[in-house]
């Protein structure tokens, strides 16, 4: 008798097998996905597209929602938490399956308080903090992180990216987040502003794993 | 499809959930507090009360008033105001419950405290005042509980007016100031039966807040001391008691500070009016 007909049934050692298989797609994935935006969070995703394509509308959905409702903008944990309950609750409903999609969503408060979080395919979410599953890239930045240095951007850049380096990287990809300007312009270039220790975004992508 | 397929699709289209006679409903399902997604809704999918299919309220309303037929007189008139000024918002409200001309309590409790840096108060029908702003502090609770931190002042009112718009129309009576100190500074908004909200630096609701405006008004300049300001917020609704048969009783009065809000007095409006009195005459 095969567990994994149907997402809603537990393996004897309690695995939800479609959820594994949906995390086997995210890991298998090698292509960066389009970068989204919505209402202040960056978000980016990877392997299916599409699935990601209906999140991110129902998150944009949920961002002006509850604008209107409560009047104030959202936090990104808010949504991050939102999307991730979205998930999940496509792991334990009849008919459908797990969506394909591990997000990374980025951005600001409304207080200026910079967010990283990532969400999977089960439904669960974490934050991220520098140096989080990497020991190697945290001891470089400890011994090499100069508080003038944080002020130029480049040195910035060139800060992060040796410390991956040092890890052996293969593929870098670099995206960087910028506070929203008065005219509410989001600046998708590369100059920095905000936290140091949150400067950029930084998403690490192996070849092959 | 199979059945449960075409469920979820019904579902996920959001078919189901969004059945356009929600209001009308008799024995309707539970109060929905979670959406299909499992996230919460801020009380706005469903409605609290089910109307029972063919009736309405505000036509049953309309029968009772003077001009036809029984006329039941809600809980009405009183007084409050609230200010904002450099130290903060000051709140004050009279304490007297009247329907029609029986005064049903002299120490009415017309100030609801959410939490310690939000206050509410309650002018027009009081069971609709009590009612509805002890949902709102629910929510405010559960707000917290789910994010982690204390709810804005204007998100706040806005719950608050959003259960109003719900309702619009079936005779609800309720006109409150949601006072509070939060990330942006002191905040003040004003909130209706009618859904209106707004923000401000100076409000008075109820049948006697002409009286308390000009009180107000007369006194009040932005450099005013914290003793200054309290003893306008006593002077406004005293004065607006002595004149507006349906306030009275004693005057509450709160400041909201930074750190939270105090309750700084209760006194007696005929005291204090006497007190005044030798200034008067």
């Amino acid at each position: 008798m095969s567990y994994d007909r149907a997402i809603t049934v537990f393996s004897p050692d309690a695995h939800l097998f479609q959820v594994d298989y949906a995390q086997e797609a995210v890991q298998k994935s090698s292509a960066v996905g389009a970068r989204e935006r919505f209402h202040g969070a960056l978000y980016d995703h990877c392997r299916l597209t599409a699935d990601a394509r209906v999140l991110i509308n129902r998150a944009r959905v949920e961002c002006q929602s509850h604008r209107l409702t409560v009047d104030d903008p959202i936090t990104v944990e808010y949504i991050t938490c939102y999307v991730s309950s979205l998930k999940q609750h496509y792991t334990q409903s009849n008919g459908r399956r797990p969506f394909g999609i591990s997000t990374l969503i980025v951005g600001f408060d409304d207080d200026g308080t910079p967010n990283l979080y990532q969400t999977d395919p089960s439904g669960t979410y974490h934050a991220w903090k520098v140096g989080r599953s990497a020991k190697a890239v945290r001891e470089l930045l400890e011994k090499s992180y100069r508080e003038e240095d944080m002020e130029s951007d480049a040195l910035v850049l060139k800060l992060a990216v040796r410390a991956l380096l040092e890890v052996g990287a293969k593929n870098i990809e670099l995206a960087t987040r910028e506070r929203w300007s008065h005219e509410g312009a989001f600046a998708a270039s590369t100059s920095l502003h905000a936290h140091p220790t949150f400067a950029s975004a930084i998403r690490f992508w192996n070849q092959r794993r | 499809m199979r059945p449960c397929q075409s469920m979820a699709l019904l579902e996920v289209s959001g078919y189901l959930s969004h059945s356009g006679f929600g209001k009308q409903h008799v024995g309707s399902r539970q109060t929905q507090l979670v959406g299909p997604t499992n996230h919460y809704i801020f009380g706005t999918k469903s409605q609290e009360f089910a109307v029972p299919v063919g009736n309405d309220p505000s036509a049953f309303l309309k029968s009772c008033s003077h001009e036809d037929g029984i006329s039941i007189d809600m809980n009405h008139g009183t007084t409050t105001l609230a200010f904002k000024f450099r130290h903060g918002v000051i709140v004050a409200v009279d304490s007297r419950a009247s329907s029609g001309s029986y005064i049903a309590s002299k120490e009415a409790n017309k100030v609801i405290e959410i939490n310690p840096y939000l206050l509410g108060t309650m002018s027009g029908s009081a069971a609709d005042c009590q009612y509805w702003e002890r949902l709102l502090a629910k929510e405010c609770r559960l707000y917290k509980l789910r994010n982690k931190q204390r709810i804005s002042v204007s998100a706040a009112s806005k719950l608050l007016s959003n259960m109003m718009l719900g309702y619009k129309g079936m005779g609800l009576s309720m006109g409150s100031m949601i006072c509070g100190w939060d990330k942006k500074g002191p905040g003040l908004y004003y909130v209706d039966d009618n859904g209106t909200r707004l923000s401000g630096r100076m409000f008075s609701t109820g049948c006697g807040n002409s009286y308390a405006y000009g009180v107000v008004d007369s006194g009040y300049y932005e450099e005013m001391t914290v003793e200054e300001a309290y003893e306008l917020g006593r002077r406004g609704i005293a004065h607006a008691t002595h004149r507006d048969a349906y306030s009275g009783g004693v005057v509450n009065l709160y400041h909201m500070k930074e750190d939270g809000w105090i309750k700084v007095c209760k006194e007696d409006v005929s005291e204090l009016i006497h007190h005044y009195r030798k200034g008067m005459f």
